[in-house]
């Protein structure tokens, strides 16, 4: 039996308090913003008293964005749709690439092995800008500037070597014996890998897909370079709310809002994969 | 007598063949079909890379494989028709214990009262009844490790591979286990190979013992002929508890009595016509040699060698002595209480019919009492 006392049991609760408030007010305060004018918003001192509006969300929503300079178009839903898909697509590419290849380097020790796991991880050693210049003319000679497939192939750079070395330590914590074991009993190694290795690293593909997915969703300057405007995700698409009368805080929020929506709820509905995948420690009794 | 498995010059590199580690050398061993075979070795000795093998785990470097009539050293474990027992954490965590036992049962599409019965009767064997509705992971050890034998020896293969099925037991269970595993394979014509660092294991189970050290089959043999007729030095002292005795001598021969002179100025003497001509002549022609006894044939006497005692232990059904002899330490076995203290001076005689010779260089045995080595 755990005991605590009543001063553990304030401190605690003050400790907590403190990390929510870090952590949370800022989100919070985005949330608020998104529902205010910019006058509300940067008169001094703030308030959170305010009568809030939805003009922010109907300007992103219809593409239209009233500045006292006149109407401006943006594109922010197709922004959006561009993180969506180059996020989604990248991931599952990752995924379809990255786990076959984690369970190689976890099961077969082959010459080289290491060093080339260790140099897929390099990838994430180097500053972004150290390859997009090269990387640029590359594209351009190649006709793949400015496309998905492109940017796709360019976002493995993010995604591909956090897969394989996540899901690689799942596979090797699974017990080898336990797909020998169903390899003896009649399957091949094909079925060994679908039916035992994938099942009980699922947590951990999970837990890689979703890091990934975050990764990719944020990435800025890879998009920035490489794609032109109808290609552009909302990290990149963000920067036309700096208008020539000013910054659109009221709208900056909002995208904001909008763009950290998918990968919150993910991160929420993935929460239990993760716990799932930090528990399959008890598999090793 | 049908050979069911059959090893020829099998060997293991873990790396490039002739450079890499060279885990198994040139293996050569039959496996009568319904026999019992113990491969016994301390750690890293080859005796597991040599099972994972005749599994499939691991490729054959040299040598073929012959199962059930046919080569398998190139078949994926899948085509072998072998079933084995894990050491360790084996079992699909993700179905109950008794799915588990049946799951390959399952999957010949036995009928599913006979899978029923067949798992109930191992389970029972195992004494695993009590858990065949929960999963692996709420299970100790122990359990974990009975419930993979069972799924091993539930099946109908050409070949049973138990490795260290019986590490994580309690002494209690795994005496009685052992030989009602034995009844259960041999009830049912299995043969089967059994890993094991536990000699005691070794010799209650199997019908013939596999000694490896070093990557090498160093004898193959009964029990009983391991135990009498050890292949060499290494053979002798790893096999018998506590070790075999071993010292060096120089034999020699004057008056009718062989003389023995151990290093260290002690010497042990017999009477010339007390040895085998042949037996004779070999000591006498090698004149170094070394002589191995096992601590049960060491006994104390009136007349005999000076040793004096150094350590005396009973443990409650015989008396380990263990005493200064010939600069060296020699351990005697006796079924009664010795009352013997620290310090001691005792005369211990060794009959020449227990004692081993071997050769000093290669550690080959030369005799066994009065019977020349083969």
């Amino acid at each position: 039996m755990e005991t605590t006392s009543p001063v553990e049991r304030l401190l605690r609760g003050i400790a907590i308090t403190l990390v929510c408030l870090f952590f949370m007010f800022p989100i919070v305060w985005i949330v608020l913003m998104s529902f205010q004018t910019n006058e509300t918003i940067l008169r001094v001192p703030p308030s959170v008293i305010f009568a809030p509006t939805l003009e922010n969300y109907t300007a992103l929503i219809t593409g239209k964005l009233e500045t006292q300079a006149g109407t401006l178009d943006i594109d922010f839903m197709g922004n959006l749709w561009n993180s969506l898909f180059l996020s989604t697509a990248s991931v599952a590419i990752g995924l379809i690439l990255g786990v076959p290849a984690a369970y190689a380097f976890a099961r077969l020790k082959f010459r080289g092995s290491e060093d080339i796991a260790f140099t897929l991880l390099s990838f994430r050693f180097a500053p972004p800008l150290l390859v997009l210049l090269p990387l640029t003319i590359y594209f351009q000679q190649l006709g793949l500037a400015n496309t998905y497939g492109g940017l796709i192939w360019v976002y493995q750079l993010i995604v591909l070597p956090l897969i394989l070395w996540i899901v690689r330590g799942y596979f090797e914590d699974i017990p080898a014996d336990i797909e020998y074991a169903y390899r003896i009993a009649g399957h091949d190694f094909w079925s060994t890998f679908r039916r035992i290795a994938l099942p009980l690293a699922g947590p951990g593909i999970a837990a890689a897909g979703l890091l990934s997915f975050i990764f990719a969703w944020n990435n800025f300057v890879f998009a920035l370079v490489l794609a032109s405007a109808d290609k552009q995700p909302v990290t990149v698409g963000a920067l036309a709310f700096v208008t020539a009368s000013g910054i659109q805080y009221g709208q900056v929020a909002a995208g904001i809002v909008l763009s950290i929506a998918p990968t919150f709820a993910l991160a929420l509905y993935a929460q239990r994969y993760l716990v799932e995948g930090l528990s399959l420690g008890a598999v090793k009794g | 007598m049908t050979i069911q498995l059959s090893l020829k010059s099998v060997d293991k590199f873990y790396g490039p063949v002739g450079k890499g580690v060279h885990a198994v050398k040139d293996i050569t061993m039959a496996v009568p079909k319904g026999d019992i075979i113990a491969l016994l070795g301390s750690s890293g000795c080859g005796k597991t890379s040599t099972l994972r093998m005749i599994a499939g785990f691991e490729a054959v470097s040299r040598g073929t494989i012959e199962l059930a009539g046919k080569q398998v050293q190139t078949l994926p474990p899948v085509r072998r028709n072998v079933a084995m027992a894990f050491e360790g954490y084996s079992l699909y965590p993700t179905v109950s214990v008794r799915d588990n036992i049946a799951f390959a049962l399952k999957a010949s599409r036995l009928a599913e009262a006979e899978v029923a019965r067949r798992v109930g009767h191992v389970a029972d064997m195992l004494e695993i009844t009590d858990i065949l509705d929960r999963f692996p992971f709420s299970i100790s050890g122990g359990q974990q490790q009975r419930a993979s034998l069972a799924r091993a020896l539930v099946r109908d293969a050409d070949l049973h591979l138990l490795d260290e099925p019986m590490g994580q037991l309690e002494p209690q269970l795994r005496t009685l286990l052992r030989g009602r595993i034995k009844h259960y394979i041999k009830e049912r014509g299995l043969t089967a190979i059994l890993v094991t660092h536990d000699q005691t294991e070794a010799n209650a189970l199997a019908d013939r013992i596999a000694v490896m050290e070093g990557g090498v089959l160093q004898q193959y043999g009964s029990p009983a002929e391991i135990k009498e007729r050890p292949a060499n030095l290494f053979t002798g002292t790893f096999v018998g508890e506590p070790p075999m005795n071993v010292f060096a001598a120089t034999a020699s021969v004057s008056g009718g009595t062989l003389t023995f002179d151990l290093t260290g100025g002690l010497d042990l003497r017999y009477a010339e016509s007390a040895f085998d001509p042949r037996v004779r002549k070999m000591v006498l022609d090698r004149k170094q040699v070394m002589i191995g006894v096992r601590p049960y044939a060491v006994h104390r006497a009136e007349q005999g060698a000076a040793a004096r005692v150094v350590a005396n232990q009973w443990l409650g059904d015989q008396s380990h002595i263990a005493a200064s002899f010939a600069g060296k330490t020699i351990v005697l076995v006796e079924h009664d209480r010795a009352h013997l203290t620290e310090g001691e001076p005792i005369k211990v005689e060794i009959k020449p019919q227990d004692l081993h010779i071997f050769d000093p260089t290669s550690g080959l045995a030369l005799s066994h009492g009065n019977e020349l080595a083969a």
